[in-house]
């Protein structure tokens, strides 16, 4: 059976990269989803390409770091499918620069979407599931939540941050039937890293190779679906076992 | 349609109750094939019966060990080897809760107990699938530690040490065995309600341990026990294809308690 029928699904940065990847994998597996994202190039054509196969999905573009960008989310969502049971909270960005070149309004701009914006997406998705009784909430953090490394200190700090908002909402909502975990991905195999960078990223990780989106959507789904019902407040690190060296 | 166990095989020990008995059900229905070990050779047949009645088409190889005893672990694996031909998932689960009491009360004795069940059992288990796997070039190793494993809890000296001792065994050998495909993690349950915790609570409570048990879970964020089948689907998606870059995990399943304090 699938694992997700007829919930509804909320996924910010769900246009490409994991995000895409586990909007396919909740279609397969019943649901209906709200693609979000800043930018709409190609989302009328990922749009297309989930309910060619017989799934619903809309797209509405948003800031996550704006409240009336994400209010309006919300708004088109219940307008649409009348509820919110799955929030996968993956929006996020991220560039690497040495600290002492990097502006304090690049800071801001990092943390604002990766940070605020997790907070602010969760925050409203809250507040629908408490009115229906519950639901699911999956923060995309990162290993570099868990381990330092040089010239991503806005990022770091802000996946650092998802973790222990993560199990703070965990922990807040866990007898009000609201589960809140976080996916820490490694290094995924997108287009977003060089060709010529890849070997130095599997040299580094100890399973010699680089994760994938559709490793990462399966992770999510497991944690977006009841076969997880008895965590919350977690997280699922999914490395290849980087951050265990 | 094609189920994720289907024509793989798993070892799962500790399988004649608890944990292992609830992990064995869930692949079970999943299309594995299994061996399934415990010192306790009653509790293996009801767990196969048990699986025959969700999976009649299970093929089920029951063998009783010891897993302190080294010797009755390389057999256990070599039998697996010579009645399946392969070993592709390994829930590495066995294990005893020992004495409650202070560190000064608990005793060499016991300590040795405990320590030989729960991590002398998980290294030698591992020592000897590992060959198998990486001749293979694939396979899972899911290790049974513990929140006991992460924090302190108290009361449990040698749990607790063999337990941080299991998720340290994790991380070394999932760093060393990662380039051969072959993934390792431990889960890290909290209070599932399982014959081992009935038997913790029994110490601590007597006859009044339903009484004790409802205080033990106040604290938890859940304000409940977890079920033996929710940490059965845990085991079921480590061990399976679908985690095949979780690799040097450790993931708590306790209702949210080991992020609280």
């Amino acid at each position: 059976m699938a694992k997700l029928q007829d919930k509804v699904a909320i996924i910010t940065g769900g246009v490409s990269g994991i995000g895409a990847e586990t909007a396919r994998l909740f279609v397969k597996e019943g649901a209906k989803v709200v693609l979000v994202d800043w930018n709409d190039q190609n989302a009328k054509s990922f749009v297309d390409e989930l309910t060619g196969q017989g799934g619903e999905a809309i797209f509405v573009k948003a800031d996550v770091a704006s409240e009336e960008d994400v209010a309006n989310v919300y708004k088109e969502t219940i307008d649409t499918f009348g509820k919110v049971d799955i929030l996968f909270n993956n929006a996020g960005i991220g560039a690497v620069k040495p600290t002492e070149k990097l502006t304090y309004a690049e800071y801001r701009k990092t943390v604002s979407v990766d940070l605020d914006g997790t907070f602010l997406v969760a925050q409203l998705a809250i507040k629908e599931m408490l009115k229906t009784g519950g639901g699911v909430i999956v923060n995309t953090a990162s290993m570099y939540g868990w381990v330092g490394s040089p010239g991503s200190a806005a990022y770091n700090a802000a996946k650092g941050g998802v973790i222990n908002l993560t199990r703070s909402l965990g922990l807040e909502y866990a007898t009000r039937n609201i589960r809140v975990n976080a996916l820490c991905p490694g290094y995924i195999d997108t287009p977003i890293i060089p060709e010529d960078y890849k070997q130095t990223l599997r040299d580094v990780t100890p399973m010699k190779r680089l994760g994938t989106s559709e490793e990462m959507a399966k992770a999510v789904l497991f944690l977006a679906s009841d076969d997880s019902s008895f965590m919350t407040g977690n997280t699922l690190t999914v490395d290849g076992g980087f951050t265990a060296q | 349609m094609s189920k994720r166990f289907d024509e793989q095989v798993v070892i799962i020990t500790g399988a004649g109750s608890g944990l292992g008995e609830a992990a064995a059900l869930q692949i079970a229905k999943e299309g594995a094939k299994l061996t399934l070990v415990d010192l306790n050779t009653e509790g293996l047949e009801k767990t196969k019966e048990k699986i025959l009645k969700v999976a009649p088409e299970a093929e089920v190889l029951l063998v009783t060990a010891n897993v302190a005893n080294e010797k009755e672990v390389k057999n256990y694996v070599d039998k697996t080897v010579e009645i399946f031909g392969r070993i592709d998932g390994f829930f590495n689960n066995a294990g005893i809760e020992g004495k409650q009491n202070l560190t000064e009360d608990f005793g060499s004795e016991e300590f040795d107990r405990v320590i030989s069940v729960n991590l002398n059992g998980v290294f030698y288990g591992m020592q000897y699938v590992l060959k198998v796997m990486r001749k293979q070039g694939s396979g899972s190793i899911l290790n049974c530690a513990s929140v006991g494993g992460i924090r302190g809890v108290g009361n449990q000296s040698g749990y607790s040490a063999s337990k941080h001792g299991v998720i340290g065994l994790t991380r070394n050998s999932a760093i060393e065995y990662g380039q051969y495909g072959i993934n390792i993690n431990a889960i890290a349950p909290g209070a599932i309600m399982t014959a081992m915790v009935e038997g913790s609570l029994k110490q601590m409570g007597g006859d009044n341990w339903e009484e004790v048990g409802k205080e033990f879970v106040k604290p938890n964020p859940m304000k409940r026990f977890g079920r033996p089948e929710e940490v059965g689907y845990l085991v079921a998606f480590l061990l399976s294809n679908e985690a095949t870059f979780i690799n040097a995990t450790v993931v708590p399943i306790d209702g949210g308690q080991s992020y609280k304090y």
